[in-house]
């Protein structure tokens, strides 16, 4: 960075204007998320592999999923688990290590408000999310998928509703398990809950497919993005009470992350 | 301040000119690291007076942290980022930052500016979180433990810079176990020890402090019971005397030829050989020593 050359170390002190200390901070988390192997592993690689797998399994088997192609559904359901992945698991788990390692600490003695180094957190997530997306469409449209196309406006405006909707609901989980747990039980149950989500969480299947169980199922905020995913991208609806249902997790985690948040 | 029921500062009281440079010196465990977090803000006090430029660390955070720097004493980087690219960062969190090629040139960053923080040597990562402290020009600096893990080399470096500070009217607030930083660098040093101020003054002021020599006996074999006082006893009331360990003492007193004989002949009398003997000037250690050994007394 260019700045004053240190001929002398004369106080000027001042903070940068906040948007600038927000863009910077959102360009370096989203930097280090995607240089993380680990991080990427969860962001891209497991989603394409569900997404192959899964059209590949019900090509073999000559699956229909309620009367649909397999791919028309399994790419809004693998979508919403890449969102999952990043707002939640990988979020908690860097945030969970930041603190470890004193970089909250260390940014708490910075300019930096807490509302920025939040706002910057929620501007990379979704630069990386955005990131995801268009690296699973293209493999989608390769595997074949095709979306609706009766309503476009409906489709893309219900999606990226939900897409808005599902990363404030996990971020805010996410942030908020950091805040109460150690780094490395924030690494366990963020995998943990990553894994049950993505296997019993009605995100990548439809939760009618689960049976009885869709009735409790359709609370939770992975099988909420699943079904709105699904519903934008394959009946070109807006699924109200799927993104209600996710605002009431954002709002739920964030006042708890508000309550819990702290710089060490 | 309290952590439970420990309580690691308590009636501290002390003020720092500004433009200064201001040395809180104590062993590990005596508070300083609390005493600088609760002027970073980083704790509220359960009770007294905190102010720094005149602002309440805790309740005025926002205003007083563009102005301060601080250096933490270990940690407060990502662990796979790059050494120029967290300078980089906090720098552009300020509106007026130094520039941090030559910043980090000066502080000897430049072969590690590629290099991800945790694989930085432990005085690498000391220096950076030292450029860290000063890219933003504050007003103010607090760095705690400036010098652990730095080689020789790289602590008589630091030395220099933390001086030339002081000449450019940065105000610096550092902590440190090492007497002989704290009597190089300081302007005011500050003596601490489980959480109490023991001592305030200027190296001289503190190194002199109205007694002006200091006799340290050495012996062979164990001291016998008693002997702080008979050997006190001996030499007056002027005089202080203060048992070091087993074998060695610290004396205190005027400086005349007399206290030198007396010290001699008790050793004759008691029948204690003396290993060695030696006078001198009050070294930091001494005044450090003398004062925490009246505190396990009393």
């Amino acid at each position: 960075m260019k700045g004053t050359p240190v001929s002398t170390f004369a106080p000027r002190p001042g903070a940068a204007p906040l948007h600038r200390q927000v863009a910077a901070q959102a360009r370096m988390e989203a930097r280090l998320m995607l240089r993380n192997g680990e991080q990427l592993l969860l962001a891209i690689v497991i989603p394409v592999i569900v997404l192959v797998g899964g059209v590949a399994g019900a090509d073999r088997l000559g699956l229909d999923l309620e009367g649909h192609r397999a791919v028309d559904v399994l790419v809004p359901g693998v979508l919403a688990l890449a969102v999952m992945s990043t707002a939640f698991t990988s979020i908690a788990i860097a945030t969970g290590f930041e603190r470890r390692y004193g970089v909250i600490k260390r940014l708490g003695a910075s300019p930096l408000p807490r509302h920025g180094l939040l706002l910057g957190k929620v501007l990379a997530l979704l630069n990386v999310v955005a990131l995801q997306l268009v690296v699973l469409v293209v493999v989608g449209l390769a595997l074949g998928w095709q979306p609706t196309l009766d309503e476009p406006v409906t489709t893309v405006g219900s999606t990226v509703l939900a897409v808005a909707a599902g990363t404030w609901a996990f971020a805010s989980l996410g942030l908020f398990v950091a805040g109460v747990l150690r780094a490395e039980a924030t690494l366990a149950l963020a995998n943990l809950v990553y894994l049950l989500l993505m296997v019993g969480g009605g995100v990548v299947l439809p939760t009618s497919s689960y049976g009885a169980a869709s009735g409790f199922l359709q609370w939770l905020p992975s099988a909420a993005l699943g079904d709105a995913m699904r519903a934008a991208l394959v009946d070109a609806r807006l699924d109200a009470t799927a993104i209600l249902v996710l605002l009431v997790w954002g709002a739920v985690g964030t006042l708890l992350t508000a309550r819990t948040f702290t710089w060490e | 301040m309290r952590y439970g029921d420990k309580v690691a500062v308590d009636g501290l009281s002390l003020r720092v000119e500004r433009g200064s440079v201001t040395a809180v010196l104590g062993p590990n465990g005596a508070g300083k690291t609390t005493t600088l977090e609760t002027c970073e803000g980083y704790r509220r006090p359960q009770g007294g007076t905190v102010r720094v430029l005149g602002l309440d660390p805790h309740r005025q955070r926002r205003a007083l942290l563009p102005r301060i720097g601080v250096m933490l004493q270990d940690g407060g980087a990502w662990s796979g980022v790059r050494a120029m690219e967290m300078l980089d960062h906090i720098a552009a969190l300020h509106a007026h930052p130094l520039d941090t090629a030559m910043l980090s040139d000066r502080l000897g960053l430049a072969d590690c500016g590629r290099t991800p923080y945790r694989r930085l040597s432990g005085g690498q990562q000391q220096r950076l979180g030292l450029a860290m402290a000063l890219v933003g020009r504050p007003e103010l600096v607090f760095v705690d433990e400036p010098t652990a893990g730095m080689d020789p080399q790289a602590r008589r470096a630091t030395w220099e810079l933390l001086d030339e500070l002081r000449a450019d009217g940065v105000t610096v607030v550092l902590t440190t176990h090492h007497m002989d930083e704290a009597e190089h660098l300081a302007d005011t040093i500050h003596i601490i020890d489980r959480g109490r101020l023991i001592a305030s003054g200027s190296p001289t002021e503190l190194t002199s402090g109205g007694r002006s020599a200091t006799i340290r006996l050495v012996v062979t074999r164990p001291f016998p019971d008693g002997a702080p006082e008979s050997l006190r006893t001996a030499l007056g009331p002027d005089t202080e005397v203060t048992q070091l360990d087993a074998v060695s003492m610290l004396i205190t007193g005027p400086a005349d030829g007399s206290t030198l004989a007396t010290v001699s002949a008790w050793c004759e009398r008691h029948d204690v050989l003396p290993e060695s003997l030696s006078l001198g000037r009050r070294t930091l250690e001494d005044v450090f020593l003398e004062l925490t050994g009246h505190e396990l007394v009393g």
